[in-house]
């Protein structure tokens, strides 16, 4: 028996304006650039829903429609989630429709799809409460299974996370944590005592996600009856494949053109032909499996690229000043109490403004030039940095305003959002 | 290969290019004989130099003035001459005496084309067209002009001299083969000359590295942050868009020195412009600098500005990045084919140009990304792969595959 365990990443920033050095002082809009360009979130939004995730989504449907041993687990970022409810609410109701249908799970992660774990970890908790408040609010789910912004992982994590009262965690099915040993069983994260870790099956997923199209691969055209067959080699050495990818796949990064929603209309029921094979969601997969080892992570790890590492987003000099300087703010961004302020703040804390940084171009770069809205990774830093300057400048007034009330700021005992009382007590206990 | 200059004696980067090409050349088995108007100090193991002015019978030799700059404009070339403008000159935009050295530098292509051995003829813009197009008579070979710049670069478009367009377009249109520098100039070799696409190849310059040494910084350095223009003081390159960037810039951080180094003939008028402005205390013209003295001017910047209007190539941001300081170029110059870890601007747009210079000022990281990730990029490239371009066209001419 193997199970099939589908996770699609559903997340767009609020990517910043050309922000100029005369803009600051004078301008607080960072996020609402209105060109035609991939700087305009509103048209890119648009773009996307219409390319994959509304194609994408009413496949998805007619397939759980079709097939009741279907199922599949996403996680939106509460960014993304903000933006459809705001520009595209149509696009929100399919993804709701999907849920409806009951075999349809949600991950939890942090809202703002930030890097907060590795600077703050009161930040981060902030940031997990307000992404599982929304997730509540739009889909009536209360996660029970985390990933971590970009799949970014190590001992701490998990052990955070255990904390935080979830049981199981995603992480990328790194060759060099797991030797010899295969992705396709549970894992005990090292020093956990319940948690599970699921890991990305990279090879059948990276087939999907980045070789689907790609005419060089020997694979090439990959068919449903073909996957099918793979997945199914590995009944007798593995208890579940976790095909864990970028929902943009369909559609955004592979074309409909190339023939990958109908590869998609056809793989759950060439794997299901095989009574061997089932579908289970994180959770499930979770309940049915008990770990064959541990799975020990000492360093950070992620799903970018050939290093698995973080050097897509603090690989140079820039994304170190830009997310030092994030950070370093926020004691002050958080005393104004100013909701905009801090949400501002926060939004600058999506790991997209980091990776448009980067200049690793050269090695396997051509994917973060394909990305990258911003003419170079230069001219994306200028613009954050000056947004950054602004956005000081108007904390400062703020506090200033603020002077004969100052409380010291404390992210365990300040009351930001409501509903993160009973969960801060979970996690100070 | 007729030339007009050669390092140590150039005024521009056509003699910079010509020299990393024939070194290149000659690396990789190809023999030059390298053609200049007059004798010269030059000295290099890798061409054979023919000097035009020897190469004539006794009675016709001549000894030119030594003011003969491929770029001049009449107004740099007869404030050389005279220091002060004479009677009205009847071509506007060049001295008279720059069309008596092409004249005569074309008289003698025959008579070399008579003395030497070759297969190809090769020559650099159009000062030497004349003196290649009797060659290519007399030999019945091959021709290759290679376009480093043409009039309309220099001129910026307007007032572009008849003499010269048609001495560009004669030698393009008789040769067998078009090498433009850059995509940029390609299009303006079809579009304002009408030569078929098909006959221009693109061949970019390049840079070597070890013609470079990094050295000490200079003093100036220490209480203030350095921008840079290296060029010649020419509407091509945009000096006056460079002033008005810098007053944008000194409204957003005064503790910055701006380094003139090049002259020309808006000299006067940019040293005027920048008193104007009331900024005159910021501004250092250092004029016109050779070799060493130019890589120290790189060195002690922080940033060096092309805000080229027309750059058909320019090398000058490959010397920059290799002496370790960071660019920004106008996205109207060729060279910003070629180069990604630099800033870009529009020449126009002196707003973005004073956002990208004071961000580079004001945040360290991203001077150092700059730095470093510009010099590695430099670091990979080489005259050897354009040399190798240019020798596959030689081959493809050569087997008939034109």
């Amino acid at each position: 028996m193997v199970s099939i365990c589908f996770y699609f990443q559903v997340h767009q920033p609020f990517r910043i304006r050309k922000y100029s050095i005369f803009d600051i002082g004078n301008r607080s809009d960072y996020f609402s650039d209105q060109s035609q360009t991939s700087l305009n979130n509103v048209h890119v939004l648009n773009k996307v829903a219409q390319k994959c995730y509304l194609p994408a989504n009413a496949v998805l449907l007619e397939l759980l429609n079709t097939y009741p041993e279907f199922k599949i687990s996403f996680s939106f970022s509460g960014v993304l989630l903000e933006q459809l409810e705001k520009y595209a609410p149509e696009v929100l109701a399919s993804f709701q429709a999907l849920v409806n249908t009951g075999r349809v799970e949600i991950l939890d992660e942090t809202y703002y799809h930030s890097l907060s774990f590795l600077y703050s970890k009161g930040e981060f908790r902030e940031q997990v409460l307000q992404h599982r408040a929304i997730i509540q609010r739009l889909f009536g789910q209360t996660p029970k299974v985390f990933r971590n912004t970009e799949l970014i992982y190590s001992n701490a994590v998990a052990q955070e996370i255990e904390a935080l009262g979830y049981k199981g965690i995603i992480a990328e099915g790194a060759d060099f944590i797991l030797g010899w040993r295969s992705p396709n069983f549970l894992y005990r994260p090292a020093q956990a005592k319940k948690l599970k870790v699921l890991l990305k099956n990279y090879r059948l997923s990276d087939d999907i996600a980045f070789r689907f199209s790609e005419r060089s691969w020997k694979e090439w055209p990959l068919t449903a009856p073909k996957y099918a067959q793979w997945v199914h080699a590995v009944n007798g050495n593995g208890n579940v494949i976790n095909l864990f990818m970028d929902y943009e796949t369909f559609g955004e990064h592979q074309w409909s053109e190339t023939g990958i929603f109908d590869f998609l209309r056809h793989l759950p029921g060439e794997i299901l032909k095989n009574p061997d094979n089932n579908f289970k969601t994180p959770s499930e997969v979770i309940d049915s499996y008990e770990p064959l080892g541990e799975f020990n992570a000492p360093n950070y790890i992620s799903w970018a690229d050939v290093e698995r590492d973080l050097s897509a987003w603090l690989g140079n000099d820039m994304q170190h000043a830009a997310i030092n300087r994030v950070y370093a703010l926020g004691h002050k961004v958080l005393q104004t109490k100013n909701a905009a302020l801090i949400d501002a703040w926060r939004k600058l804390q999506t790991s997209d403004h980091f990776y448009y940084m980067c200049t690793k171009w050269f090695s396997d770069g051509d994917v973060h030039k394909y990305f990258n809205p911003y003419n170079s990774p230069y001219d994306a830093f200028i613009s954050f940095m000056n947004v950054l300057h602004d956005l000081e400048m108007r904390a400062d007034t703020l506090s200033r305003e603020n002077e004969h009330e100052i409380i010291p700021y404390n992210p365990l005992k300040e009351n930001i959002y409501k509903s993160g009382d009973v969960f801060r007590d979970e996690v100070t206990s | 290969m007729f030339g007009w200059e050669f390092p140590p004696f150039y005024s521009g980067g056509l003699g910079t290019a010509c020299y990393g090409l024939t070194r290149s050349l000659n690396k990789q088995h190809v023999a030059v004989s390298f053609v200049l108007p007059r004798r010269l100090n030059v000295d290099a193991d890798f061409v054979k130099f023919v000097f035009g002015d020897e190469e004539l019978s006794p009675s016709t030799r001549y000894v030119v003035n030594s003011l003969i700059q491929p770029y001049s404009t009449s107004e740099s070339y007869e404030n050389s001459l005279h220091y002060e403008k004479g009677t009205p000159n009847p071509n506007p935009a060049y001295g008279n005496n720059l069309f008596e050295e092409v004249e005569r530098y074309g008289a003698i292509g025959e008579k070399i084309a008579h003395m030497e051995t070759f297969d190809i003829i090769h020559a650099h813009d159009w000062l030497t067209f004349k003196a290649a197009l009797a060659a290519k008579k007399v030999s019945g070979k091959y021709l290759v002009v290679h376009m480093h710049a043409t009039e309309f670069d220099r001129t910026g478009g307007s007032n572009v001299n008849q003499y010269v367009y048609d001495i560009e377009r004669k030698g393009m249109e008789a040769a067998d083969k078009v090498i433009a520098v850059s995509n940029y100039t390609k299009q303006k070799i079809v579009d304002h000359y009408g030569i078929p696409a098909e006959k221009v190849e693109v061949v970019h310059n390049s840079v070597d590295f070890e013609d470079y040494v990094v050295e000490q910084i200079h003093d100036l350095k220490k209480t203030n942050k350095i921008v840079l223009f290296l060029g010649r003081l020419t509407l091509q390159k945009g000096p006056d868009y460079f002033v008005y960037t810098a007053q944008k810039v000194l409204e957003h951080y005064p503790k910055v020195m701006f380094v003139v180094v090049g002259s020309g003939d808006m000299e006067r008028m940019i040293i005027r412009k920048v008193a104007e402005l009331g900024i005159a205390d910021k501004f250092i013209f250092a004029g016109f600098l050779r070799g060493k003295d130019v890589a120290k001017a790189y060195q002690m910047a922080d940033l060096y500005v092309l805000p080229s209007v027309s750059e058909p190539f320019g090398i000058t941001p490959l010397e920059s990045l290799m002496n370790g300081t960071p660019v920004l170029m106008s996205n109207q110059s060729g060279v910003s084919e070629v180069v990604t870890h630099c800033l870009k601007s529009d020449f126009w747009d002196t707003d973005d140009m004073a956002n990208k210079i004071v961000s580079v000022l004001k945040y360290d990281a991203l001077q150092r990304c700059l730095k470093e990730n510009g010099r590695r990029e430099v670091q990979k490239m080489s005259w050897d792969t354009p040399a190798a371009r240019v020798i596959d066209i030689y081959e493809d001419l050569l087997n008939g595959q034109h």
